[in-house]
């Protein structure tokens, strides 16, 4: 059981890093259109003719 | 083009546009074709913008789109607002360079219906050469577009999506984004740590519950203190709402529910921490972190029903011009310079030029007009205006130019305060919460009361345990499905209601809603389109020889090219795909119609008089033919009669199924207008409303609405001008059709800015449903209350279970809530 002290501690310090990246998304803006992607990734022909 | 006569194509009178879906009018005919099939369309317009989605391979527009476009025609003042956009100094002020070879604008992006048309918007602007980026957002209708300004400039991108038949306008950044997109970021991010917090305070608490006690004490200390980290942000980030709600209900002793989640999370919080540290006694961090969220989750929810709506006003309200040309050294010289709007300042010169918005309030200092004031008033008749009059920002000067000193700019003008106004209808608090909120002062005064109680009556019996009853009794007691039960409905119904094209803007609307007896309807605008169409051309022998229909309005067109009458629109929309001819020595006739030459011969068109007051020769027979609401123009030269122009205010197509609703539902159906008996009573029948009153002035109006209030009916006003303001201010709901005049909006609880009347009768179902959800929601939460209080006081609740229970009750509520979300969209 001696691994439990080094996972908890690890999943606490994961936490935080998951925190971090979330904070990141959110300042980005990857949230600010959640209808958008879902309808436009249906409309196949989506690449430029050039 | 020849056109054929017309009683060939009267076989397609009876179908609607491809493009649009409005009805085909007689007389015209528009094709496009697609993969080999031919559809027909109703207007120039619809043509114009079809055949450039076809000329550029993007059809599947219309295979993929799940709403028609915006009957209103939004592109010719997208086209006159063109020219301005080219000029370099309006470019440089409106975008802002990024990189050394791009530059960067945000546009606000009018017209759009369904996902389809982002798509539509991004493919053409993809393919346009220099574009280099696009960023489009289907929730905001925002674009940011990135371009090389060698191989593009702002008019190629505004031109591009205008003929597709968009408005693309450029804004301000920096004021758009506002507290509210802050707020609503740190909303999501407060949630989003408390429910990861919880998710991971569960993880290590688990083990405790299902090893009963097998763990060993150091495993169990360090699973305490990993859960103490954990939930450190939580209570210090995530619940910082509570604490300041909190605090503010003690300073202005108004308790709400915030006082006892942030005392019960405290309390627990900081006896979980002391037992931790002292690594003795249970821990709670889990029951915390659970409360924290789901009381974030629901609030979140409400926060984004409420920033959509204040959204979807902001883009109704029409953005004034963005730019303006200034006078810089009026009246010594009248040399002019183009700037943008958001620049000028009181005391500026500006010269206004005929057909162009005015940019800010000021006096006419020079010069006279009419002036159209339509989007602020409703008042579809230009006024005119001449020296020391004022105008305001955001009307449209209809014929002539003018200078003006601006006198009020930015916040001070009535647009702003107009805006305000939406925006505070915004942020007001239905009735029903308001109750709602009321009840929970008497219910939290109460709990704290019993948890006091609870506490120094357990302290008695067994200290040890007190305080952890005391806490169930603050947590079991579930405020949240007391203060979730009716705003989660709200904010589900609320967006429900959007994805209807239904705007409530007082929550209050969707409670009266469900009861109102009477519906009222304005005529123009509301039950018709309330602008003109050309219905039909009728040319005439003229000299021995009769023109095509094709020919007479393209003349027609090239005499208003100019104007901006309503009669001069419906004509130049009619004849955008034509060829067009020019007209000289124009001569603007107000109140009768416009003379000019074309090819040497002297035209008029306007009102039958002022016609043959060119070539005195009688009226052709056919205007007395006319049917009561069509307004004839006609056009001639000095030897007779050229043609006869139709034009009419066609009958929303699902009006009469939406009152047949009504009437199937026992509801009272009443047409109150402005116009005259026969017109109003032509509607009347072709509709099937029995009630009707013509002729009516706004205080007749009101004072109509008031009897039958006096009599307990509830009433329904669903009006779009301002002669419709007073009365929908007096009605129990107030509705507004979208294109309407902005104060008509202003007093009005429900905006159908789907332009559909069918959201009308969605509408009545959502609201009908909303209260229904109310209902059961409170009868659930004071029946959980009513079994778990004395549970709780009594002491056989644990702080956990307390928890899971409220975390249970909430659950139900909201998932109840939600179920008003799922409606199948009538706008297909």
């Amino acid at each position: 059981m001696d691994i439990v002290y080094l996972l908890v501690p690890l999943s606490v310090v994961l936490a935080f890093i998951i925190g971090g990246v979330f904070w990141w998304a959110v300042r980005r803006g990857q949230f600010e259109d959640l209808e958008g992607p879902a309808h436009r990734i249906i409309m196949d022909d989506d690449r430029p003719e050039q | 083009m020849n056109a054929p006569p017309l009683s060939a194509t009267a076989a397609y009178a009876a179908a609607s546009c491809f493009h649009c879906g409005q009805p085909v009018p007689r007389g015209l005919r528009y094709r496009v074709v697609i993969n080999g099939c031919e559809h027909a369309l109703c207007c120039a317009g619809c043509a114009a913008v079809a055949q450039t989605i076809v000329d550029h391979g993007l059809t599947s527009y219309y295979s993929h789109r799940s709403a028609l476009p915006a009957a209103e025609q939004i592109v010719p003042r997208a086209l006159s607002e063109l020219a301005a956009y080219s000029a370099p100094e309006v470019e440089n002020a409106l975008t802002r360079e990024d990189g050394p070879d791009a530059r960067i604008a945000a546009l606000m992006l009018e017209g759009i219906t369904c996902a389809a048309c982002i798509w539509l918007i991004e493919q053409r602007l993809m393919r346009l050469a220099g574009v280099l980026g696009v960023d489009l957002n289907y929730a905001t209708h925002r674009a940011l577009v990135r371009w090389d300004p060698r191989r593009a400039k702002l008019a190629d991108i505004i031109g591009a999506v205008a003929a597709l038949g968009y408005r693309a306008s450029p804004y301000d950044r920096a004021r758009a984004e506002n507290a509210r997109s802050a707020e609503r970021s740190s909303a999501l991010w407060r949630l989003f740590v408390a429910g990861f917090g919880m998710m991971q305070v569960m993880m290590y608490l688990v083990p405790e519950y299902v090893t009963h006690g097998e763990m060993t004490p150091d495993i169990e200390q360090l699973m305490h203190i990993a859960s103490l980290i954990l939930t450190l942000p939580v209570m210090l980030y995530s619940a910082a709402p509570f604490y300041k709600g909190a605090w503010r209900d003690v300073r202005t002793r108004h308790l709400g529910m915030d006082v006892p989640v942030a005392l019960g999370i405290v309390v627990a919080f900081a006896a979980s921490a002391a037992n931790t540290l002292h690594g003795s006694g249970p821990v709670y961090f889990d029951s915390i972190t659970m409360f924290v969220f789901l009381l974030l989750a629901a609030r979140y929810l409400e926060l984004m029903a409420r920033a959509r709506c204040a959204l979807t006003q902001e883009q109704l309200a029409e953005p004034g011009p963005a730019v303006a040309e200034r006078l810089a050294a009026w009246p010594s010289s009248d040399l002019s310079e183009l700037v943008a709007s958001a620049s000028l300042r009181a005391g500026d010169h500006l010269r206004v030029r005929p057909g162009a918005t005015v940019p800010a309030d000021g006096v006419i200092v020079d010069g006279a007009s009419e002036i159209d004031e339509r989007l602020l008033t409703g008042e579809s008749r230009p006024l005119p205006k001449s020296v020391g009059d004022e105008v305001t920002g955001g009307s449209l000067s209809v014929d002539h130019a003018f200078v003006m000193r601006v006198t009020r700019v930015g916040a001070q003008t009535t647009r702003a305060a107009i805006q305000r106004l939406l925006e505070h209808a915004a942020t007001v608090k239905p009735r029903l919460e308001l109750s709602a909120d009321r009840f929970a002062r008497y219910f939290v005064q109460g709990l704290l009361v019993l948890a006091a109680l609870t506490f120094a009556m357990w302290y008695a019996i067994d200290a040890t345990r007190a305080l952890w009853i005391a806490i169930a009794v603050l947590v079991v007691s579930c405020p949240c499905a007391l203060s979730l039960a009716t705003p989660a409905a709200l904010a589900a119904a609320t967006s429900a209601l959007h994805g209807q094209g239904v705007l409530v803007a007082n929550g209050d609307a969707l409670e009266n809603l469900a009861r109102v007896t009477d519906f009222v309807f304005d005529k123009t605008g509301t039950l018709t389109t309330g602008t003109l169409r050309l219905a039909r051309v009728m040319p005439l022998a003229c000299g021995g020889r009769t023109s095509t229909p094709d020919e007479c309005l393209a003349w027609a067109a090239a005499l208003e090219a100019s104007s901006e009458h309503p009669i001069a629109r419906a004509i130049t929309m009619a004849a955008q795909a034509l060829q067009r001819s020019n007209a000289s020595g124009i001569d603007n006739v107000a109140g009768s119609g416009i003379e000019g030459v074309i090819d040497g011969v002297r035209l008029r068109f306007g009102t039958p008089q002022f016609v043959a007051a060119l070539h005195a020769a009688p009226l052709p027979a056919q205007i007395a033919e006319a049917e009561d609401d069509v307004t004839v123009v006609a056009l001639g030269n000095a030897e007779g009669w050229i043609a006869l122009f139709l034009l009419s205010d066609t009958v929303r197509p699902e009006a009469q199924a939406v009152v047949a609703r009504l009437l199937h539902e026992g509801k009272r159906v009443h047409l109150l207008s402005g116009d005259r008996a026969q017109i109003v009573r032509h509607v009347a029948q072709a509709i099937g409303i029995a009630e009707l009153r013509a002729a009516a002035t706004p205080a007749a109006k009101l004072h109509y609405i008031r009897e039958l209030q006096e009599r307990g009916r509830v009433v329904a006003m669903i009006g779009d001008g301002v002669n419709d303001a007073a009365g929908l201010a007096a009605a129990h709901v107030s509705i507004a059709m979208a294109g309407g005049a902005d104060i008509a909006r202003s007093h009005s609880d429900v905006i159908l800015h789907s332009g559909h009347l069918a959201s009308l009768t969605a509408a009545l179902d959502i609201a009908r449903a909303t209260l229904r959800v109310i209902r059961q929601n409170l009868v659930w939460a004071l029946l959980y209350n009513a079994a778990a209080i004395p549970l709780a006081v009594c002491g056989y609740v644990t702080p956990l279970i307390a928890g899971a229970g409220m975390a249970a009750s909430s659950m139900l509520v909201v998932a109840n809530a939600a179920r008003l979300m799922r409606r199948p969209s009538t706008m297909a």
